[in-house]
């Protein structure tokens, strides 16, 4: 065998000083194996992939993201300014109400994907990927300084645990601690709020009497929670929520969290999105808002639109068990002949659906749904059709 | 399960037990725990010969694909089915039922003792 130690789960290495989460003492205690993430040591798996990720698409699953940046924009024209700055028009998400956006490039590229919470009238936070989380704060206070907005990068303050999966709600409601922000505010008006919550919002909860940001937000293609926290908090949250959960709560590395997002569809910066790939190749062209008023950074390029032969993003399903993984090149043919029409950017064999899956930018005309294309698998052309994407949905 | 301290080792994560001149080869517990779970093998058929140095067959995990190398000029005899049905068998038992291949072999050149291999994976 070579270096067992290689694992694909969109790491960078940066080169950075090592980091450390807040749970950090947690995950080892509890057997975890770790990977180099954008500088950080995080979990990569505490068991087994294939165990975690079932557990949440079965039951629930909980991850430590964090390492993701969290970015606050605050002050009086905090919405126009991210109108500006963003791809979205971010000054028309109500209070409580989260998005997906992109940070664009002046050519149109897509510097990061991220998710905005509106937490107040006039503030905002901003979750970037733990890679970019520098960039995006320089290009956020860049692009909003003629604005009376001030940017504050909070990501050392602020720790992340995802709670993802059919039974996340339960577990969330169950476990003692938590409560509503504000006097009067009781658990049982949490536990209510919490049912109500819609999926792309926040409430503002505490949890042992700190500020916990509960979101319905995920990367699994589950139901579940994102709870934003201070990471002195975080351990006896984690702690709370096995306990609460018992059997039913997994924790889970970052490897289950790249095939659970891989089946549902969602782009990973670095393999889907970057700077080199405009928001309609890979299907994110309803993300940018172009009906807005007022220009924003990349308005122009993204009018202009992508050269008539720039590849697309596709889902690819085969049969068998041996996967397509990032950089295999996809061809239009089994044979010598055959002509390269795209390559891979993330795939595997799915542990939900029992197939390889992979998704992949291809030429236009090798991206309808139907089309039989060919992946090679070291050496070896492996048939795989082009289907829509997510390849899983949860029931609803 | 095999008696690991038995078993010679190469830098690249292989166990070889030597029983005459055929050898069964694995994956160590080490190997398979860095790769994750296995979901795919990829074996040489019986027949086939093999050169020492040169990737003879394929281990995949979920996450990532890992060469598997012959330690020694030979012929493969056998390769494990029931691995090749149940790829998590060289998870569940790397040095046991989650064996690969049986090769003969002539000469068998300098391998890593246990204890030599313990120590270049650092434990």
């Amino acid at each position: 065998m070579t270096d067992p130690g290689t694992t694909d789960t969109g790491t960078t290495d940066t080169g950075a000083t090592e980091r450390r989460s807040p749970l950090d003492e947690v995950h080892r205690a509890a057997g975890a194996s770790f990977t180099d993430f954008a500088g950080w040591q995080m979990p990569v798996r505490y068991s087994s992939d294939l165990a975690e990720h079932h557990a949440v698409r079965e039951h629930a699953g909980l991850f430590d993201l964090s390492h993701m940046g969290e970015i606050i924009v605050v002050g009086p024209e905090a919405a126009e300014s991210l109108d500006y700055a963003l791809a979205g028009k971010l000054s028309a998400i109500a209070l409580g109400q989260a998005k997906y956006s992109l940070l664009l490039d002046r050519d149109g590229g897509v510097i990061d994907d991220l998710v905005v919470y509106r937490t107040g009238e006039d503030r905002y936070m901003v979750v970037a990927n733990a890679s970019n989380r520098e960039v995006v704060a320089e290009e956020l206070r860049d692009r909003t300084s003629p604005f009376d907005t001030e940017v504050f990068d909070e990501s050392d303050d602020i720790a992340l645990i995802a709670l993802q999966g059919p039974d996340a709600l339960e577990v969330l409601q169950q476990t003692p601690g938590f409560g509503m922000q504000g006097p009067g505010n009781d658990e049982e008006d949490f536990v209510t709020a919490l049912a109500n919550l819609k999926y792309y919002r926040a409430i503002a909860a505490e949890y042992e009497g700190q500020p916990v940001l509960v979101a319905r937000t995920g990367y699994t293609g589950e139901d579940g929670f994102e709870l934003y926290v201070a990471p002195d908090v975080a351990a006896r949250l984690w702690d709370a929520l096995r306990e609460t959960g018992g059997p039913r709560v997994v924790p889970c590395g970052l490897a289950s969290r790249d095939t659970l997002r891989l089946e549902a569809g969602m782009p990973l910066y670095g393999h889907e999105l970057g700077r080199d790939i405009l928001p309609v190749q890979a299907g994110l062209g309803r993300v940018v808002a172009l009906t807005k008023e007022g220009d924003f950074v990349g308005r122009t390029a993204i009018e202009q639109g992508p050269a008539t032969d720039a590849p697309v993003l596709v889902g690819l399903a085969a049969e068998g068990r041996r996967a397509a993984r990032a950089d295999y090149e996809v061809y239009d043919g089994a044979g010598e002949e055959a002509t390269r029409v795209g390559v891979v950017t993330s795939g595997a064999l799915s542990p939900t659906l029992g197939h390889p899956v992979a998704m992949a930018f291809v030429a236009p005309e090798a991206a309808e749904p139907g089309r039989e294309l060919f992946v090679d698998v070291r050496g070896t052309r492996v048939a795989a059709s082009v289907v829509a994407l997510p390849f899983y949905k949860r029931q609803a | 399960m095999t008696d690991q301290t038995e078993l010679q080792y190469t830098e690249e994560h292989e166990w070889v037990l030597v029983e005459g001149d055929t050898l069964t080869i694995g994956i160590t517990d080490y190997a398979a725990e860095k790769l994750g779970d296995v979901v795919y093998v990829d074996l040489p058929a019986a027949g086939t010969a093999i050169t020492s140095g040169k990737v003879v067959g394929e281990i995949e995990s979920t996450k990532s694909v890992g060469e598997l190398f012959a330690p020694v000029d030979g012929e493969v005899v056998e390769a494990n089915q029931a691995v090749i049905d149940a790829p998590e068998l060289v998870n569940s038992d790397p040095f046991g039922e989650g064996w690969l291949i049986k090769v003969t072999a002539g000469t068998l050149p300098k391998l890593l003792s246990h204890a030599e291999y313990r120590a270049l994976v650092g434990e």
